[in-house]
């Protein structure tokens, strides 16, 4: 398979008055392979939709070079810029973009008639897109007389009616109530299957990229933190961003001595199944599902508060001068108060994030 | 056994309420300063003294002059209307959609013919190019050796360039507005379509702004037809009249006569007609096809970039806005502090005299600035109180008929000045009750409450929206009465809002000239009324002065009013 969508080096620096320059995309490489399903996951202002906007061609780059399909379509150094309309890309925004002046047919027949495609076959593709998206009959309705999960999918047909190489997808779900969001999910995965596009895929969402994707990754600050799978990701974070964005985690000072584990704050040492490389202080991070509570073996900890949760016991522990939260079958019951002892599963270690990056994280908030 | 707190929650409670006094206040005032005078132009038109006539209205119908007015004034509005929409577009599109440098500049630029009144503009206009004595054209011929005049504004041609360059920035406004609300993706998806920016702005944009393009076109015309200072100002000199100035001109003619001011109401109800049409029009548009394009994450749009052509159409903008905009005030200022109009501006006829004289040699300038802040102050103060209890009446009280007491305030808002004040000489020169305030300043002070009555009802009523009716019933549950909870809860919230009315009418009260130039009597000479008859008198440079007083007067003012309203906790 090859690459589809290629980044090298990509930065995009912006001077703001408030704040003077910020690297909003700070050298980004990636390839995204043909057919992929790939997603960007971050929080807001992470840079994510500006790389998507810089892909699109609706922003400059300020350093490096982008390729779509192997031909170079941006690339600052070279003075190679290729306007969004040249680029043969489908994108589906955020708030639909749906044109309220036109009605749903003409929404969707729009890309055919920018390229003069003859209007006979405007006709077939265009009802043949509606087919695949739902929207059988609703041709001459106009889009506020739909609903938003209606909307989106007429962005949809308008965005697959040009039989696209890839598609942009700018948070296309954020907008639509849960229940809708799932099908929604459904059905891009069975449009992509049956067109064999590729989608790049922006979202907050966590479960929404995790379900979707083939590959995803996750960006903060302007930097990629880290690229994989959806299993990877979330069982073998590479710091303590990635762990704390995705799903739950408890993040534990601990101080590391001869191998061995000590809660920062003094006591036993902890229980773990998997030792940390170095010595010294740093900080373990695990998930609340892979923490084991038992009244045999372990370290012995108190349970501060109990809270019934639908599927699951959760805990409240003291771990020397840190808290963590445990979820735990209810089979095994403890009371308020109870000594018990716990075992951690799979932790991960990461050194104590430097002032500097908590200075820079509070800075890029104000905006 | 009848309980009278049950009673009053019901809503039955007999005798007089605080609401009820209030309602019963709004309508009284509405029937006196609205519908008697509006009544008493149709009354005058066809009631002959004896018995209905229709032949009269007729007759002034088919007037030639009054014919000649009526093309005039169509003539003027629709190309008028249909340059200020073509220049406000392009200066829109310019500002919100391209990459041309120094926008802050140019948005302050079209922010200045707000602030002065039409009528100076078109005696600025006068001084720069009126036929051969005008200062440009007078500088134009002798450059390049002309033998004629290139430019003689006193003429339609001259009403409509004025009106146009006056005009254009109400297009401006609502077309920027709508183009920075509009969603830049909604633009964005059609170039990813794969259609060229021309292509974008030909298919997308446009007309997803057509709401915006139509309503600022139809404020234009309407305003247009409606006005009386471009057109009086450089049109009656060679006798070019259009429907307000012919009524004035008919008024001043009848010298009291019943005839005459028949004629002049029966005109004011064709220019009403023309205008009503437009005001259907423009109804029509806001309730129908108007479009949601506001929507998702705020997104700054992709600036087009003009690349070659960016230099040139900056220089060709700032030329425009510099001859439309600045030219004007600098032509007055220059002629304020020069010894004669006519004369060269060189250093020895550099003079301070005229605004030496214009305060000690003039009792009627001296009067009128007396009487316009008085005038100013008081349809301020009067407004603010009234329009603010109509805005309650009409949102918290809701009587019956409570639509019908918002139409009566808005009402004069949009009836040409030169009506109403027709309608305030009809009424208001002892047809009731023998109260005769004709010539004095108190018929003035009730056409400008009538005038601008509006303005406070609307910001008013938009604060009391704001304020939750659970606000009230928290201090009513506190044990304040439904009196101590409207004066310590509502109106103290509200309070920014009123303010900002209150000069919201003081300041085009300031200066006004078209309901004024008809109900001023010898002692109460407005500002305007002073600037036009010291121009009509001849005495140029003495009205340049005046008038640099009257703007700087009024950018004070509007100074202030900004430095009051900044920051202001929100609510």
């Amino acid at each position: 398979m090859s690459d589809q969508i290629v980044l090298e080096h990509v930065t995009k620096t912006f001077t703001t008055k408030e704040l003077g320059s910020v690297t909003a995309v700070d050298d980004f490489n990636l390839a995204v392979k043909k057919g992929e399903c790939f997603s960007f996951l971050g929080p807001s202002g992470c840079g994510k939709t500006t790389t998507l906007r810089m892909i699109a061609g609706f922003e400059d780059l300020s350093k490096g070079s982008i390729y779509l399909g192997g031909k170079l379509v941006s690339d600052k150094a070279k003075n190679i810029y290729i306007p969004p309309e040249k680029r043969n890309l489908g994108m589906v925004f955020q708030a639909f973009a749906v044109w309220p002046h036109l009605n749903v047919f003409e929404n969707v027949a729009f890309p055919l008639r920018v390229k003069k495609v003859p209007k006979d076959e405007i006709r077939k593709k265009v009802l043949e897109a509606m087919h695949y998206c739902n929207l059988d009959g609703l041709e001459k309705t106009f889009p506020s007389d739909l609903s938003g999960g209606q909307q989106q999918r007429i962005a949809l047909a308008r965005a697959i009616v040009v039989n696209p190489e890839a598609m942009l997808l700018d948070e296309p779900l954020s907008n639509l109530d849960p229940h809708l969001r799932e099908s929604m999910r459904f059905e891009i995965k069975r449009l992509q299957k049956e067109f064999g596009f590729t989608i790049i895929f922006v979202t907050h969402d966590q479960a929404e990229a995790m379900a979707l994707s083939d590959r995803m990754l996750i960006m903060d600050m302007g930097n990629v933190q880290q690229v994989g799978t959806p299993w990877e990701l979330y069982n073998n974070p590479k710091n303590r961003f990635v762990h704390s964005f995705l799903g739950q985690s408890n993040f534990i000072n601990v101080d590391v001595r001869g191998g061995t584990v000590y809660p920062v704050g003094g006591g036993k040492p902890i229980w773990v199944d998997n030792d940390p490389k170095h010595d010294g202080e740093q900080v373990l991070a695990c998930r609340p599902n892979m923490m084991e509570l038992s009244r045999e073996e372990g370290f012995p900890c108190r349970i501060i508060k109990r809270t019934f949760k639908t599927d699951f016991v959760e805990y409240l522990l003291q771990i020397g001068k840190d808290s963590a939260i445990v979820q735990a079958p209810h089979r095994v019951l403890f009371k308020n108060g109870e000594e018990c002892f716990l075992k951690i599963h799979n932790p991960s270690y990461y050194e104590k994030e430097s002032d500097e990056a908590a200075k820079e994280r509070e800075r890029r908030n104000v905006v | 056994m009848t309980n009278k707190d049950f009673l009053k929650l019901e809503g039955k409670k007999q005798g007089l309420s605080m609401d009820k006094i209030m309602t019963i206040f709004c309508y009284v005032a509405l029937i006196t300063v609205v519908i008697l005078p509006c009544f008493m132009i149709i009354y005058y038109t066809f009631w002959d003294g004896t018995k209905i006539d229709f032949e009269m209205f007729k007759s002034v119908l088919v007037q030639k002059e009054n014919l000649a007015a009526m093309k005039n004034t169509m003539i003027i509005a629709v190309i008028a209307t249909a340059f200020a929409t073509l220049v406000g577009v392009f200066f829109a599109w310019l500002l919100g959609r391209s990459d041309i440098p120094l926008k802050g500049f140019m948005k302050f630029l079209f922010s200045i013919p707000f602030m002065i009144p039409p009528f100076l503009a078109a005696m600025s206009w006068d001084m720069m190019f009126s036929g051969r004595g005008g200062y440009v054209n007078k500088l134009l011929m002798s450059v390049f050796n002309l033998a004629n005049a290139p430019l003689n504004i006193n003429s339609i041609l001259g009403i409509i360039i004025i009106e146009v360059v006056y005009y254009f920035p109400f297009v401006y406004m609502q077309v920027v507005s709508a183009l920075e609300r509009m969603d830049p993706t909604l633009e964005e998806s059609a170039r990813i379509a794969g259609a060229s920016q021309l292509y974008v702005i030909r298919k997308i944009t446009l007309p997803l702004t057509i709401p915006a393009i139509s309503s600022g076109m139809l404020l234009v015309l309407i305003t247009s037809l409606s006005n009386y200072g471009i057109p009086s100002m450089v049109g009656y000199s060679k006798g070019i009249f259009t429907l307000p100035t012919m009524i004035v001109e008919l008024m001043n003619r009848s010298g009291g006569s019943f005839t005459g001011i028949r004629e002049a109401a029966a005109l004011s109800i064709v220019l009403f007609i023309v205008v009503a049409i437009a005001l259907l029009l423009q109804r029509h548009l806001l309730t129908h096809g108007r479009y949601d394009i506001i929507k998702g994450k705020s997104m700054r749009p992709m600036l087009i970039k003009l690349r070659g052509a960016k230099y040139p159409l900056l220089i060709f903008s700032l030329a425009f806005l510099t001859l439309i905009v600045i030219a004007p005030i600098v032509m007055i200022i220059l002629v304020s502090f020069n010894r004669a109009y006519g004369l060269p501006f060189t250093r020895e006829n550099m003079t301070f005299i005229h605004y030496i004289n214009v305060f000690t040699k003039n009792a009627m300038v001296k009067d009128s600035v007396k009487n316009s802040l008085f005038l100013a102050f008081s349809a301020g103060t009067i407004c603010l109180i009234l329009g603010t209890m109509l805005a309650y009446v009409i949102y918290k009280v809701k009587p019956r008929g409570g639509t019908l007491l918002e139409m009566l305030a808005v009402l004069p808002y949009s009836l040409p000045g030169t009506v109403m004040s027709i309608g305030c000489i009809l009424a208001w020169s002892g047809a009731f009750f023998g109260i005769s305030l004709y010539n004095t300043i108190w018929i003035i002070l009730v056409a400008y409450v009538a005038r601008y009555l509006s303005y406070v009802l609307k910001s008013s009523s938009a604060a009391l929206q704001q304020v939750h009716p659970s606000l009230e019933e928290a201090a009513r549950s506190c044990g304040a009465s439904h009196y101590d909870a409207l004066k310590d809860v509502t109106l103290p919230l509200i309070k920014p809002a009123m303010l900002s009315g209150f000069f919201l009418v003081f300041l085009p009260c300031m200066r006004e000239l078209t309901t004024s130039i008809l109900l001023y009597g010898p002692k109460s000479r407005t500002l305007g009324v002073a600037i036009y008859q010291l121009r009509t008198n001849g005495q140029i440079n003495q009205a340049s002065a005046l008038s640099v007083i009257t703007i700087l007067l009024i950018i004070i003012m509007n100074n202030l009013v900004k430095y009051i309203t900044r920051d202001r906790r929100k609510y």
